[in-house]
């Protein structure tokens, strides 16, 4: 398979998943503010600092205000990351890909695409919010069950699996880091139990409340959801499921040794829930190293496979039949 | 009935005689046809419509707004031609493209046709597309131009007459199959009734005759369809004919050459070498160190790895060379001097502006002339005489007259009409023309027919689809098999 389709590929998968986990982003904290008082201290700005993008932010918008956030995180193109900004990635990347996709898969991103143009006044104003919201995820939801009853399980679609699973586990720390940053802030006065309808709102932006219900057995606390989101084997978008496709799928592709070396280090990487820890920076810390080590995956399957630069694997290889059956590096390009 | 009053009146029709009977090629599908009533013709019209949206069946037009993908405007009445027309017919066509490429393969050796004083030397010294950097190169089987693409059209008398050859990168092959596959869903009837030559074994040719140019003999060479990227007007057919003959579609950047002159193409496996290239982009694009520096399409060193024989490239650089409109008007002389035979098929009468007689005729003569520029493809540049305005004719005369050596004339023929289905009740005579496709690597085939393209504007000669031409099936009809 051609390094660039299995690229394409990879970011199809990705930019599909991040447009579904940014609509689910902002529909918690929507969900969350219906069922919290007035005087309750809950900043949308939390959202821009848990994706990481608050220097992005201050170039455009000078006030937080929840139009503003909203509208960065599903409308600004200024913003790499926005929801239509990454739709707009995965339809190009889908576009020069259809001839090893699912036949229906281009009209399919076409028509989400259009909806998300034609409606996304909806998504900014809080009165459709929700309904727009949960028509992104399933038209998303729509794609994936196409590819899941389409595809060929060859190496497009391991591709695809490292894109979706990469992408939905770095987005399970960050919302994950979005719950314990709200608990974090003081919020002295508060008439209800806060820690319940703030973690019930990760599980269902994650739909995973009906799970947790059933594998956990208790009642929503704040630690055991922040493990079952870490440690289930089951749920599909927890860290430790993610991760566990991410090895599989790697373990189908070629040369996979390098990137396996990663998965193997973010395995490693445990946090301790058990004993009497509490949800805190030290946690957040946890959260933030999660991510680097994804992200260094993300790097080391794009050196792996994707990249070539002429220049210098012919210093590192200086024979190149003699290694072309082996394990061949490849270095990044620059 | 919908025959009643159909009329092509001077021209030859494929399949009404002037006395309103069908050809024997047509009989069958003529009476198909006038069995139908309007309901029925427009329900296969919409079917074809609907087929081509579902097959993705389409061109890229490019506009000042951008590019846009359009639908293939098809017909849904095939043309038909005899069996032993097309049979003689297909070896004039291989017997043209056996010399061609004996001269493209003279002419980057000793030019001995020159030195033998048929084609003068400055036509070849100034002709833009006589590459240097390719004098001296072997490629196998003495064989420059695999895929010709020849544009036939049938004047007044009835007679097939070359009107040019592409031997750069001709196109529009996919279209040729695709319209078959619409034809079969649209008319299934037919294909019982009447005895339809196939054509669907093109890609397997094709991959053949690819696979007869590798370098290296080994059990499954590596053949790759290179493209210029999906911004391409021919995108659908690099995609469609890549997926046909199961091979990789590459763009430049997804190939390198190493230090030992080899090409590689860049897997998740690694590199992998590549044996025959089927290069969809033009010469000049092909290798930005010996041609465009600034070009991205292609692949450095490329040319590198060819001259040592190390991968063949389809066509090979520097084909183009005989696809000069000029050269054309030698093609008869370059089959007898090569060959020693009589040429099967005739050129339309060419005129030289070169030639300060022959230059004056067609200056004399720029509104009954269709003239074109030598180097160009797709129609454009061209001058149509009796179409023109007195203003085009004189901007035509100061450009012949600035540089005589990149015009020809020739008279404007009257091209072979069929009918069209213009409304559910309403056929017409349009124009057509006909590209068929001859392969040459070890073994020569040429296509069951090609592709009729038609000018579907009323009494327009343009059936470039670029520029409103659309398509219709063609049917080499076996009449003598029952």
């Amino acid at each position: 398979m051609l390094s660039r389709v299995a690229e394409r590929i990879y970011w199809s998968a990705r930019y599909l998943e991040r447009v579904e986990n940014t609509a689910r982003l902002v529909g918690v904290y929507d969900n969350l503010l219906f069922d919290l008082p007035r005087d309750t201290n809950i900043s949308w700005f939390n959202l821009i600092k848990i994706n990481s993008c608050i220097d992005t932010f201050s170039d455009r918008y000078k006030v937080q205000t929840e139009h503003n956030v909203v509208k960065f995180l599903l409308a600004d193109d200024t913003n790499p990351s926005s929801m239509l900004s990454s739709l707009k990635q995965a339809k190009e990347n889908i576009r020069t890909t259809r001839d090893v996709l699912p036949q229906d898969t281009w009209e399919l991103i076409n028509e989400l695409d259009l909806y998300a143009r034609n409606h996304i006044r909806q998504g900014i104003n809080r009165t459709d919010r929700h309904k727009f919201l949960n028509s992104i995820i399933q038209r998303c939801q729509e794609i994936n069950g196409l590819f899941e009853g389409a595809m060929s399980r060859d190496a497009s679609w391991q591709f695809m699996t490292l894109g979706r699973n990469l992408e939905r586990a770095d987005m399970t720390t960050r919302i994950l880091d979005a719950g314990v940053s709200i608990m974090l802030q003081p919020n002295q006065g508060t008439r209800i139990n806060l820690s319940q309808v703030v973690w019930g709102n990760v599980l269902r932006s994650l739909s995973g409340y009906m799970n947790y219900r059933r594998s956990v057995r208790t009642a929503i606390v704040s630690k055991k959801v922040a493990r079952f989101l870490l440690e289930d084997e089951y749920f599909p978008r927890t860290i430790h499921f993610c991760i566990n496709e991410l090895e599989s799928a790697t373990k189908k592709l070629p040369r996979s040794k390098r990137v396996l070396k990663e998965i193997k280090a973010l395995k490693k990487l445990h946090y301790s829930l058990a004993n009497g820890n509490p949800l805190d920076e030290q946690f957040r810390d946890y959260l933030n190293q999660l991510q680097i080590n994804i992200s260094d995956l993300h790097s080391a399957l794009m050196t792996n496979w994707f990249a070539f630069n002429m220049g210098d694997h012919q210093e590192e290889t200086p024979s190149l039949k003699k290694v072309e059956q082996k394990e061949y590096p490849f270095a990044c390009q620059a | 009935m919908i025959w009643d009053n159909y009329q092509s009146e001077q021209h030859y029709d494929e399949l009404i005689t002037p006395t309103g009977s069908a050809r024997d090629s047509a009989t069958k599908l003529v009476e198909h046809i006038a069995q139908m009533d309007e309901k029925d013709l427009d329900r296969r019209r919409q079917m074809a419509e609907v087929t081509i949206q579902e097959m993705g069946i389409s061109f890229t037009v490019y506009t000042e707004e951008g590019n846009i993908d359009r639908a293939w405007p098809f017909d849904i009445i095939p043309r038909t031609i005899s069996a032993p027309l097309w049979k003689t017919t297909a070896e004039g066509l291989t017997q043209r493209l056996k010399a061609l490429n004996m001269f493209i393969d003279d002419l980057y050796h000793e030019q001995k046709i020159i030195k033998d004083g048929i084609i003068p030397e400055h036509i070849i010294k100034e002709s833009k597309n006589f590459r240097p950097e390719c004098v001296g190169v072997n490629p196998a089987h003495g064989v420059w131009a695999h895929i010709c693409g020849t544009d036939l059209v049938r004047d007044a008398d009835g007679q097939f007459y070359v009107l040019e050859d592409n031997l750069r990168v001709p196109s529009g092959v996919s279209y040729m199959l695709e319209n078959r596959a619409i034809t079969k869903r649209v008319l299934p009837e037919m294909f019982e009734k009447e005895n339809i030559l196939p054509l669907d074994d093109y890609p397997e040719q094709l991959f053949d005759m690819l696979l007869s140019l590798s370098p290296r003999q080994i059990e499954e060479p590596e053949i790759v369809v290179l493209t210029p990227g999906i911004f391409n007007s021919a995108y659908f057919e690099h995609a469609f004919l890549a997926q046909q003959m199961g091979v990789e579609l590459v763009e430049g950047s997804d190939l390198f050459v190493d230090d030992d002159d080899c090409v590689y193409m860049k897997t998740i496996s690694g590199p992998e070498r590549v044996d025959v290239i089927y290069r969809r982009i033009d010469d000049l694009f092909l290798d930005p160190e010996v041609f465009d520096k600034d070009s991205v399409l292609g692949v450095p060193g490329m040319m590198r790895a060819w001259k040592a024989g190390n991968v063949a490239l389809a066509n090979a650089p520097g084909a183009g060379v005989a696809d000069d409109k000029v050269i054309y008007a030698y093609v008869p002389q370059i089959i007898e001097y090569y060959l020693n035979e009589a040429p099967i098929l005739p050129n339309v009468e060419t005129f030289l502006c070169e030639d300060p007689e022959q230059r004056a005729y067609v200056l004399d003569n720029l509104d009954k002339l269709v003239v074109k520029p030598a180097n160009e493809s797709g129609g454009y540049g061209m001058l149509i005489g009796p179409h023109s305005t007195k203003k085009e004719q004189a901007t035509f005369a100061a450009l012949i007259q600035e540089n005589p050596r990149n015009y020809i004339a020739q008279p404007t023929l009257s091209l072979s009409t069929a009918p069209t289905l213009i409304s559910s009740n309403i056929m017409e005579p349009r124009h057509l023309d006909l590209r068929p496709f001859i392969l040459q690597g070890k073994n020569t085939y040429v296509t069951t027919g090609g592709l009729t393209r038609v000018a579907m504007k009323k009494g327009s000669l343009v059936v470039n689809s670029s520029q409103g031409g659309g398509s219709k099936d063609t049917w080499i009809v076996d009449t003598e098999d029952k």
